[in-house]
């Protein structure tokens, strides 16, 4: 059987590798459109300085990019490597959605990123702006095929399972492009990156306006700054919640468990506003509570009931007996493929064959199966709640916080005020990582919220790993820690250094700390 | 729809033809990081060789990552077997490929020699590491690799690392070494000029002469000395894709018997050496365009020739023979190979476009004078 040890690290390297990478990612899905915007004020404008403007924040933007390029590298064969049975058993539908955005946007990200780079001499001013704008467009697109992937996993549509190849198979791939789930990830994230993006700017431009240097580049570039923030943070905050109340089983335990609701309470439900969870008795030791807000945010209605944490086991319990039943017929048709009357009992309980592969992690036959076991595994279909509710009240604090910033900036910017108001250049400067905390947090309450599922419902994590050896796994996971943390240290060190230097840098003789005085 | 047993074909086409293209595009780039610090010998020479392949690396990089996923969607078997049994060998591959983003974009940041050595050294690890492990992976592939499966089709992979590198598969990691550093040079060639451009020049005809030794070596080893595998049940190319459902033995010259059977086929190794002599020839009448046209038909040659000898076997397995992964029965289902070959379609060739637009752009001899011009912006 397959150790704890080796999936507890498995998973660390995947969360590990997962979140390094996701430091990289949101800035480079804003910052391209940022990008869009200044050099297209300079197409339309003329003006030099929304040209210096592309080239400074887009030379900020090469050096994350260049992480989140080596960090890529490795989800993509993440999966083998170290996910080995999760991709045989799912490879048919989740490789699909993978290797589509290496054909339709990472091609052309990555083509154009080099011209974008390169090719200012070289192209005119609407042909550079046109490679701008489909760097940017691959960007996004690349986004939306890796969601769609991970919105498989959360609401596995459009497959089923086959006994003779023993994995799922893909029955309707317009289902799984068009997942509620993946839609609203997709929205939702991008427009996460596009804050990162924002606040970035933003952050820079305060510090040069409270260092007074630099003083139009800065004020142009905090202008649009807040502009693209405003839009962004309204859409992460209204599209966000539509991500918590979308419909499917493994939201909904997401939700039950995130919002700590122990019991199904009459609609429209209370909403828990902060409460301390207590695993163990299965229930809050206090709350302070909102009467409806819980039920109009989750269900949009007055009438539907959500269902809390102990009637979801409930039904994972009925599921679970069922799905031993699917499992005990698996291996009978395994064994001997003439076996009809196995074949049916297979079919009847196919549904919830995952259900029952639960209990793998426990006991190698079914027939092992105690009323204690029984019990754990019905436990264990809730992820913990603290962590998640904890998790997603610190994310979506963040992101109030930023609202309040950017309507805050933006107005100021439309008064023609930013450049005096020192408090809030200062807020703007402190903010500079509160969305990169929210990006991680986001991720963690989506991944971990799913647990113990890779697929939900269909595939426990438990048996998704490649059967290495716990030695391997501590030298690779060591190998990635290391390896990653010097990079990104010299990111920053990269990064401060620039952007210490700004628009200076370019060389072009219109700058504070023009290079020759710099070195 | 196509019928299943078509597709199947086709995805073996297809992978192959995205293989080459990786080696062709990205193996540029890889064969000048490998012999960036060997043809620059100062920080502008370097620099003019690094701004070769400046605008280009990242897109090339892409047919690794989509190589990747193709093999992903259309050989989950192979993709989940394959990473994970050779897992030390690919995390050196991933590791090396790190230095290259940072290395590209970090290395001129900075004005201080150490700074830019240690990531010169960089692109040359990420440049020389991942050619030489492919082409030791390869040779494993043709020796077959100690893989099976459970009941569950849990697969596991029952070696260890350190005999992967046995003597057949380092030969056939040098071919791959010399492969791309031949083609690398002949790149360099055709984007540089004077010192630099003759020093190239040298590197290409060195590697072409490694590359014909060591491919005709590793050809009469594989016919004179490995065993091949062959099924030996009855195949059904339309059953559904059960990788245990086949018996399968290993025999002598069994690599050979493609060849025997359909003799054109001889071509594909055949074009390896014509494509080499070709691009030695072209670069020796300065012709440098039609030299890289035909180093990459010699990449074309030597990875078909890997391929064609081993059809339809993509990883046999020597310690459970019947468990060998083949194009019959390690691929996706009907619905999803079709699925991908539209999106394959559709997109390989917008993509071949756009990439051509790239080079056509920034097309050119990259000189001093160009590097000392765009100091602040250039690689």
């Amino acid at each position: 059987m397959i150790s704890d040890q080796l999936v507890d690290l498995s998973r660390l390297q995947f969360a590990v590798t997962a979140l390094y990478h996701f430091l990289f990612v949101p800035l480079t899905l804003g910052m391209v459109w940022i990008l869009v915007v200044m050099e297209s004020v300079y197409v339309m404008t003329g003006k030099t300085i929304y040209k210096d403007m592309t080239r400074f924040w887009g030379k900020l933007f090469g050096i994350n990019f260049a992480l989140g390029v080596t960090t890529g590298i490795t989800m993509e064969f993440q999966f083998g490597t170290n996910w080995a049975y999760y991709s045989h058993y799912v490879g048919d539908i989740f490789g699909a959605p993978l290797a589509i955005e290496g054909l339709m946007a990472f091609f052309l990200e990555s083509t154009f990123i080099g011209l974008f780079f390169f090719g200012w001499d070289r192209l005119s001013r609407p042909k550079h702006l046109m490679v701008t704008l489909l760097m940017a467009v691959g960007t996004n697109l690349s986004a939306l095929w890796i969601l769609i992937a991970n919105g498989w996993m959360q609401n596995p549509v459009g497959s089923e399972f086959n006994y003779v190849t023993m994995r799922m198979e893909l029955t309707d791939f317009g289902a799984v492009l068009f997942n509620p789930d993946a839609q609203a990830k997709f929205v939702h994230t991008v427009s996460a990156g596009y804050v990162t993006a924002s606040i970035f700017v933003l952050s820079i431009s305060s510090w040069y306006l409270l260092k007074g240097r630099d003083l139009e580049f800065a004020k142009r570039s905090f202008r649009i700054a807040s502009a693209f923030g405003v839009a962004s943070v309204l859409s992460v905050i209204v599209l966000g919640d539509e991500s918590g109340y979308t419909v499917g089983e493994a939201q909904q335990t997401k939700l039950a468990a995130m919002e700590a609701m122990w019991e199904t309470e009459p609609a429209p439900a209370p909403f828990n506003l902060v409460a301390a969870p207590n695993e163990a008795a299965g229930k809050n030791d206090w709350a302070v509570r909102i009467p409806w807000v819980m039920g109009l945010i989750g269900t949009r209605s007055t009438t539907q009931v959500i269902p809390g944490i102990r009637e979801i086991k409930e039904k994972n319990r009925a599921r679970i007996l069922s799905g031993m039943t699917a499992v005990s017929a698996l291996e009978a048709l395994r064994h001997n493929p003439a076996d009809t009357e196995a074949r049916d009992r297979l079919k009847a309980h196919q549904a919830d064959l995952g259900f029952g592969l639960l209990l793998k992690k426990y006991v190698a036959h079914m027939e092992d199966v105690t009323p204690a076991i029984l019990q754990q595994a019905v436990d264990s279909t809730v992820p913990r709640v603290a962590p998640m509710f904890w998790g997603f009240r610190f994310m979506v604090g963040l992101g109030v916080l930023l609202l309040a910033l950017f309507v805050s900036a933006f107005v100021a910017t439309l008064r023609g005020q930013c450049e005096n108001k020192r408090w809030l250049l200062r807020w703007a400067l402190y903010m500079l990582p509160a969305p990169w905390l929210a990006c991680e947090l986001g991720w963690f309450v989506a991944e971990y919220g799913r647990q113990p599922w890779t697929i939900y419902g269909v595939l426990p994590t438990h048996l998704s790993v490649s059967t290495l050896t716990p030695a391997s796994l501590y030298g690779s996971l060591a190998g990635f820690v290391g390896f990653y943390t010097v990079l990104l240290v010299v990111e920053m060190y990269l990064m401060v250094k620039f952007a210490r230097l700004g628009p200076g840098s370019l060389g072009t003789g219109r700058y504070l700390n023009e290079p020759a005085a710099a070195h | 729809m196509l019928d299943y047993p078509t597709l199947k074909i086709i995805w073996w086409l297809l992978v192959g033809i995205l293989l080459v293209g990786f080696a062709v595009m990205d193996g540029h780039d890889m064969g000048v990081g490998t012999l960036l610090p060997f043809v620059g010998r100062n920080d502008v020479e370097r620099r003019v060789v690094i701004n070769t392949v400046g605008p280009h690396w990242d897109g090339n990089q892409v047919w690794f990552i989509t190589g990747g996923g193709a093999i992903f969607a259309a050989w989950p078997l192979v993709y989940a077997t394959a990473f994970s049994g050779f897992y030390w060998a690919m995390l050196a591959v991933l590791w090396a490929l790190f230095f290259r983003p940072v290395g590209f974009d970090y290395r001129s940041k900075i004005d201080n020699p150490t700074w830019r050595s240690t990531w010169d050294w960089g692109l040359f690890v990420g440049g020389a590491v991942p050619p030489l492990i492919f082409g030791v992976a390869f040779g494993n592939l043709l020796l077959g690799v100690p893989f099976g499966f459970d009941d569950q089709l849990v697969s596991t992979y029952t070696g260890t690392f350190w005999q992967l590198l046995n003597p057949f598969a380092l030969l056939a990691g040098v071919v791959s070494s010399a492969m791309i550093t031949f083609h690398g040079a002949v790149y360099l060639a055709h984007r540089t000029e004077a010192q630099i451009q003759a020093r190239a020049l040298t590197a290409a005809r060195i590697a072409a002469l490694v590359l014909l030794a060591t491919f005709t070596l590793a050809g009469v080893w594989v016919a004179r000395g490995i065993d091949g595998y062959v099924i030996t049940s009855v195949v059904d190319p339309a059953a559904y894709a059960n990788p245990v459902a086949k018996t399968v033995v290993r025999q002598a010259g069994a690599w050979l018997a493609n060849y025997h059977a359909a003799p054109g086929t001889l071509a594909v190794p055949a074009l390896a050496y014509a494509g080499t002599l070709l691009a030695l020839l072209a670069l020796a009448r300065g012709r440098t365009g039609l030299a890289f046209v035909a180093s990459s038909l010699m990449i074309a040659g030597v990875i078909g020739t890997a391929g064609v000898s081993m059809f339809p076997f993509v990883m046999p397995s020597s310690s459970m023979p019947n468990a060998s992964l083949t194009v019959w029965d390690s691929v996706s289902s009907q619905r999803t190979l079709g699925i991908m070959l539209v999106a394959a379609v559709i997109f390989v060739p917008l993509i071949l476009a756009y990439t051509a637009w790239a080079y056509k752009v920034m097309a050119g001899k990259v000189t001093a004078a160009f590097v000392k011009k765009h100091e602040h912006t250039a690689y």
